[in-house]
């Protein structure tokens, strides 16, 4: 290119004319780069981009290859859970559910879902505890243990390829509200809400990092910088610990009706769990 | 109950082919380098060898070093001329291996 420009140049000035030298092609801004990779088409629907076309080329090359996934081998471990005899009731997973290719199919979509029970929202975690103290009789696993990803990624794989879709009338519309609210509401010392970063500002850097439109359509996602898979409330407390807020507890009130909200901004993307993210 | 490494081979191939094997160990990879809250160094705890083997005859070793992140990820290619098995060993720092194999058929 440089050569051409400068062969055009030369060309001019032998000529005796003067010489303005604009670039011949214009370069990409980094938004049209992202849209035109033909990669990403899966990954975007109308203005909404998953987390996946805002990471590099490897890191998404680990996304797409289930052996480089290391996400699988939590999966792997679930997988054995599942038809594994726990608990006083001498039962597993699959004795109720049978396949779970068939049984959880499309299941991502349905959490977070409203409980009569307790009369709140609750995430699928809670959902897979209360399947294993009430119907099994075993001990409950904790938000952020191996097994728990591992079930929890498992269950949402059976959806991957499928658009989020989330019931957010009846209700869970209240709770929905109360996410929305919680979304764009300024806090900690930054003063900063989340729809700052992620509707005002995706795309551009928060220091070296490309800020995504916060879409939790990969979640539990394999997180390069964790070295090992999150649940969403996780990074839910990273993020309000960035802007200097006092993170809530994992399966809060406050994060799993946050969570509903984002599902339905996501909502019309592929899922992906397990995502690969940085 | 432990996460178990993942390997990929393909099942059958023919004489002369060129495959890909891909493998990836479940493993933590402590560099030896982060301090714990109290300020004490947690000690090194990696998967230092990879040692790859067909039909019993080294095929691919590698020495891994503390760089190299949790789950570490190796894909390789190899010219098959008979069928047999791929034996897989990685071994850590405390002695410790983890082991795995797959074999092929080639026709």
């Amino acid at each position: 290119m440089k050569y051409r420009t400068l062969y055009i140049c030369t060309a001019l000035l032998g000529f005796g004319l003067v010489v303005s030298c604009t670039p011949i092609v214009e370069e990409m801004t980094e938004v049209e780069k992202r849209a035109a990779d033909p990669r990403n088409k899966t990954h975007m629907v109308g203005d909404k981009a998953s987390g996946y076309v805002y990471m590099t080329s490897q890191t998404r090359d680990m996304q797409d290859d289930d052996i480089a996934n290391p996400a699988f081998t939590w999966i792997d471990l679930a997988e054995e859970k599942w038809s594994k005899v726990e608990g006083k009731a001498g039962k597993s997973c699959a004795s109720c559910h049978q396949d779970v290719n068939k049984a959880m199919k499309g299941v991502a979509n349905k959490y977070p879902q409203y409980d009569p029970e307790s009369k709140k929202l609750i995430a699928l975690q809670v959902k897979i505890n209360r399947e294993r103290t009430k119907r099994m009789g075993a001990k409950p696993w904790k938000w952020e243990s191996d097994q728990m990803l591992g079930m929890a990624a498992l269950v949402k794989l059976q959806s991957r390829g499928m658009p989020v879709n989330v019931k957010i009338d009846g209700p869970a519309k209240p709770f929905f509200e109360k996410g929305k609210e919680f979304y764009n509401q300024r806090r900690g010392l930054l003063d900063m809400a989340c729809a700052n970063c992620h509707v005002d500002n995706a795309g551009n850097m928060a220091r070296s990092n490309v800020l995504s439109q916060g879409m939790i359509n990969g979640f539990p996602v394999y997180r390069l910088k964790w070295q090992k898979p999150g649940s969403v409330h996780r990074r839910f407390i990273g993020c309000n610990k960035q802007v200097r807020a006092t993170p809530y507890k994992r399966g809060s009130e406050e994060y799993t009706n946050l969570e509903l909200f984002l599902m339905w901004r996501a909502s019309g993307l592929n899922w992906e769990t397990p995502a690969v993210r940085n | 109950m432990a996460r178990k490494p993942r390997v990929k081979v393909p099942s059958s191939a023919k004489k002369g082919d060129v495959i890909q094997i891909k493998t990836l160990a479940p493993h933590k990879m402590e560099t030896g380098q982060r301090k714990n809250k109290k300020g004490k160094k947690i000690p090194r705890f990696i998967i230092n060898k990879l040692e790859v083997t067909f039909n019993g005859k080294p095929l691919v070793t590698a020495d891994l070093h503390p760089a190299i992140s949790a789950n570490p990820y190796f894909a390789f290619f190899n010219r098959v001329t008979e069928s047999g098995s791929f034996k897989f060993v990685w071994t850590d720092d405390k002695g410790k291996s983890i082991t795995t194999s797959k074999s092929i058929k080639v026709a």
